[in-house]
């Protein structure tokens, strides 16, 4: 049954891992994330549906707890915070070179080194980019509310497995600790039945089952390391998620993900009440990125805008996106400062309109 | 022509004697001559012939020498990341806590980058097998020092012998596990003999059958050679293991059902 509750961004991770028939989660405690693996073992989900949850002994045995998971066709999560995803960098490449879906979720604080608690958006690159060693890439989902925290779990899931490919969904500090309502999907159950490539054991009817990432043929190591690409080539085709605010009209664009999509979206209201036709796109994906959108509104309007809890990150991907047919610019706060949509609006300005 | 040789009768299978088993794969093995690899190997895929399990055995390779383990077993594996196949098993037997997991890894692999996947694998007391192949050196990477390299013996990175006062001392891992409450059953063999390929195989066999007691983890260390590293003939090398590993690292079963023999 579907169900309307009042939940932190991590509570309703968690709740909505179980209710998505997930079959483990392995996670170790760091802010400002702990919520999530607190919450899966107040709720006992291996009398709910069997769901193992495990606490590891560090970031890294988890995320390798996950690929064992993974490779026996399970639906794995497991989550941290942006110094523990640093920790899981080895074990993501070695999952996108296996080929192995799972979901991994960072509630990113700011950085760098132990940084502090408090959220930020300074994990863009290690996200998108690969992150770990090796040419691969991650799909990166960025929630810009609890409801979307909770249904991108599902989502995560669904392209995980689609695309035999590990999905981050990365959400920041404030999306974590904030509570709003969100609507539980229902339970669906685990899986019976696992993916012909998983090792659940060689059966006499079928060969065996190897999970590795290792080629030592050069020439067979290229042609997978080609073929990875266009695994990455069809996701930028038909994967790419973004919505816009006011961008129809608009004179200056904002580009803003996740926490930082939701400020501008009164950023954009308080531009126009004082004259300046403004707009958002949001990415959704922000791997595939939505080049696509950009290049076509980059024609439409004055200026570009990212937003970003950053020294400036994604406007990297904005400017490449563009190809120079307008001016981008970047806005960012660090450390744990979140932008109020006036700072926002006076950047603009200054940027745009001095 | 009257077959004076009696070779029909030798491949009648009625006096078949020796097969190579069904476990094992056609594949040629790329380990060194010599190498105490392939025998392992032998015995875990005979182990799991004998006991009828292929369908329901999922192993773990390492990096190593047996990063390649994949090709010559012929049942579902694994490939690792560097030290993290206890973690990796973990995961696979608390999903599928019925099938026969079990992960097999050299001294580099458990005893210095894994060694907290190694604890704490050992500690939670997983129903898992760990087969763990001590040649004192790093085989793969050209014979550098190990965390198991014996005092004053030579490697690559350690070409005037291993100084421990620099280097620090060599790692007892398995004594060190059975320490821990998590394990069932921690024994120490070696496959350079027949009669000690014998006991290895038995002690393989406990290390599967232990899986079915759902009471802990079973670690079985195989003090092997590496010729090649070591730098010496198969014959050399073995003998070297016997009067400079064995000292160091003594064969025997050093618990057993849970408890301690007094031999750690």
């Amino acid at each position: 049954m579907k169900e309307l509750k009042l939940m932190k961004g991590n509570e309703a991770i968690a709740e909505a891992a179980i209710r998505a028939g997930a079959d483990a989660y392995f996670g170790y405690p760091i802010t400002p994330q702990s919520e999530i693996l607190e919450y899966l073992m107040a709720e006992k989900p291996h009398e709910r549906t069997g769901m193992v949850v495990l606490q590891a002994e560090s970031e890294i045995a988890a995320i390798n707890m996950v690929y064992g998971g993974a490779a026996c066709g399970r639906k794995v999560i497991t989550s941290s915070s942006s110094p523990g995803i640093s920790l899981k960098q080895e074990g993501l490449s070695y999952i996108a070179g296996s080929e192995l879906p799972c979901l991994v979720v960072n509630v990113v604080r700011g950085g760098p080194g132990l940084g502090t608690i408090q959220p930020a958006q300074s994990d863009y690159f290690q996200a998108v980019k690969g992150g770990g060693h090796g040419d691969y890439r991650l799909i990166v989902l960025a929630p810009q509310s609890v409801q979307e925290m909770a249904d991108f779990v599902d989502l995560g899931f669904e392209l995980a497995f689609k695309y035999r490919n590990p999905v981050m969904i990365l959400t920041d500090g404030a999306l974590g600790q904030m509570m709003e309502k969100v609507w539980l999907q229902e339970q669906k159950p685990r899986r019976t039945s696992f993916p012909e490539w998983a090792t659940t054991g060689k059966t006499p009817d079928r060969e065996r089952n190897i999970i590795t990432s290792l080629d030592l043929d050069s020439a067979e190591q290229e042609k997978f390391n080609l073929r990875l690409q266009e695994k990455y080539r069809k996701l930028e085709a038909e994967e790419v998620r973004f919505e816009l605010t006011d961008a129809e009209d608009a004179d200056y664009l904002l580009v803003a993900y996740g926490t930082s999509a939701r400020i501008c979206q009164k950023s954009v209201r308080l531009a126009r009440d004082q004259g300046i036709k403004a707009g958002l796109l949001r990415p959704v994906t922000l791997f595939p990125f939505p080049k696509k959108p950009l290049k076509e509104l980059a024609g439409k309007v004055k200026g570009i805008m990212t937003v970003e809890m950053s020294t400036g990150q994604m406007v990297e991907d904005v400017r490449l996106a563009v190809e120079g047919v307008v001016q981008v610019e970047h806005y960012g706060r660090m450390g744990g400062i979140i932008p109020t949509p006036e700072e926002i609006v006076d950047a603009l300005g200054k940027n745009f309109l001095k | 022509m009257a077959d004076r040789t009696g070779i029909n009768d030798i491949v009648k299978d009625e006096n078949l004697v020796y097969k190579k088993t069904s476990v094992l794969t056609d594949r040629v093995m790329h380990y060194c001559p010599g190498c105490g690899h392939g025998t392992a190997h032998r015995l875990i895929a005979e182990v799991i012939e004998e006991m009828g399990i292929q369908a329901d055995t999922i192993g773990i390779t390492p990096v190593g020498c047996s990063v390649l383990m994949y090709n010559y077993l012929d049942i579902d594996m694994q490939e690792a990341a560097h030290g993290r196949a206890p973690a990796v098993a973990t995961a696979i037997k608390r999903l599928m806590p019925d099938k026969f997991v079990f992960t097999y890894q050299g001294d580099g692999d458990l005893a210095a980058i894994g060694t907290a996947e190694t604890i704490h694998a050992c500690n939670r007391g997983e129903n898992i097998a760990i087969f763990f192949i001590n040649n004192g050196i790093y085989g793969m990477t050209g014979g550098q020092m190990a965390p198991t390299t014996l005092s004053g013996m030579k490697s690559s990175t350690s070409p005037y012998g291993r100084d421990v006062q620099m280097m620090g001392n060599p790692l007892k891992m398995t004594e060190l596990v059975a320490q821990l409450p998590g394990t069932w059953y921690v024994t120490r063999q070696a496959v350079h003999t027949p009669a000690s390929v014998r006991k290895a195989k038995k002690a393989i066999r406990q290390a599967f059958e232990n899986q079915k007691l759902k009471k802990g983890l079973s670690l079985v260390e195989i003090v092997s050679n590496c010729n090649s590293g070591w730098k010496m003939s198969p014959v050399e090398a073995n003998k070297w293991m016997v009067e400079n590993m064995f000292p160091f690292y003594p064969p025997g079963d050093i618990k057993l059902e849970g408890r301690l023999t007094g031999k750690e």
